[in-house]
């Protein structure tokens, strides 16, 4: 399952996708401590699968909460996509 | 002193029973109780046919909403809650439905709930639901395969258009119709924000524009909205619309005019979706219930 977290407003689209099928083949799901800002956490969702998450209090403002690692110049890869060792996680800015 | 003010987004609020049915004869007897924003529905289900549900405004108290929506789906059936083997919770107040065995995401419901109303051929369901809108994909069996929510503001949601049908004077279950009787399509209005939209509304009003054109301007910039959530996940043919905004012709039309594809019709009622699917997740999971039990 694609899980789309996030939001779209008059100054554009704001999602992190985790691609949920790979990401529970994942037992130690470094993408949580990769993250400077605590956004991610595990879940056992409705299906009664274990995958990673974008916390309820972070969906409404990634902008803001993913900005420190998004600067304008010099833009380093994101930690937590580099973490992830089952390319499940993506950003869409 | 001052008449009392008519409430032009209050919608029909009404519960249903299929008399045919004796509860009494029945194997397994589950619930679904969606707490949604703005609207409350609970569904009975007989052995994984529907017997009864209820659709309701949610009040300030989610607990309250849902045990009020659970006993006017069984009004005058002389059911209780402990007739009831299993309930699943659902929708933005899930977590606080009192008497719930288990919370499940609107999301997973809506799925489930929309491959019973469609069929298995539906592979995208949009939830236009009362405070976000759902876009999701899901494959033969109900099952979620991607999923996007937008509940950041509430353009292009039910409570959007309620906000319309009080500034406009006309009755929230007349707004799609009218909207539809214009010479000419008007442009829509602001799709990004429902404040800038009333304001826009009022403009084009002392601009001599007539409630009509007005409605026909809110409701494609409604679908406007909507469909550029659609396009972040694609749409997979076969094609529904859930949820309360699925009543409205005005909407729905457009909608489907800019989409280039027709929706399903069902022959249940679009608000119960979440709901229904609840139930149907508590059927399955009282029969793995009773499975591990012997």
């Amino acid at each position: 399952m694609k899980a789309n977290y996030g939001y779209m407003d008059g100054s554009g689209e704001y999602f992190i996708t985790i691609n949920t099928d790979p990401c529970t083949e994942c037992t130690e799901h470094p993408c949580v401590a990769a993250c400077p800002v605590g956004m991610l956490e595990i879940i056992v969702d409705d299906y009664d699968d274990e995958a990673a998450a974008v916390k309820e209090e972070h969906r409404k403002k990634l902008k803001y909460d993913c900005a420190p690692c998004k600067p304008v110049a010099g833009r380093s890869p994101l930690p937590c996509v580099t973490a992830c060792p089952q390319d499940a996680i993506s950003h869409s800015w | 002193m001052a008449d009392k003010k008519k409430e032009f987004w209050r919608w029909r609020e009404y519960n249903w029973r299929d008399e045919s049915k004796d509860w009494k004869s029945a194997d397994v007897i589950t619930a679904g109780v969606d707490v949604g924003s703005v609207s409350s529905q609970a569904v009975i289900m007989l052995d994984g046919e529907l017997f009864a549900y209820s659709n309701m405004r949610t009040g300030s108290d989610s607990p309250d909403s849902a045990r009020k929506a659970m006993s006017w789906a069984m009004e005058d059936t002389g059911m209780t809650l402990d007739d009831v083997h299993y309930t699943v919770g659902t929708g933005y107040g899930r977590v606080n439905v009192p008497f719930a065995d288990r919370a499940i995401t609107e999301i997973a419901c809506h799925a489930r709930g929309g491959n019973t109303m469609y069929g298995p051929t539906v592979r995208t369901i949009l939830d236009m639901g009362g405070q976000d809108c759902k876009a999701i994909h899901c494959d033969d069996r109900g099952k979620v395969s991607n999923f996007l929510m937008n509940d950041k503001c509430a353009a292009g949601t039910g409570r959007g258009m309620e906000v319309f049908a009080d500034l406009l004077a006309v009755s929230i279950e007349d707004v799609g119709d009218l909207s539809l009787d214009v010479d000419e399509e008007p442009p829509p209005v602001s799709s990004t924000c429902v404040v800038f939209a009333k304001s826009e509304a009022t403009s084009l009003l002392r601009n001599g524009w007539s409630t009509n054109r007005v409605l026909a301007a809110y409701c494609s910039a409604m679908a406007s909205r909507v469909v550029s959530l659609l396009e972040r996940i694609g749409v997979e043919k076969d094609f529904a619309i859930t949820g309360g905004i699925a009543k409205n012709r005005g909407v729905v039309e457009r909608l489907e005019r800019e989409l280039g594809l027709t929706s399903l019709k069902s022959k249940y009622d679009t608000q119960i979706a979440g709901a229904l699917g609840a139930a149907l997740f508590a059927k399955a999971l009282e029969e793995k219930k009773r499975a591990k039990a012997v």
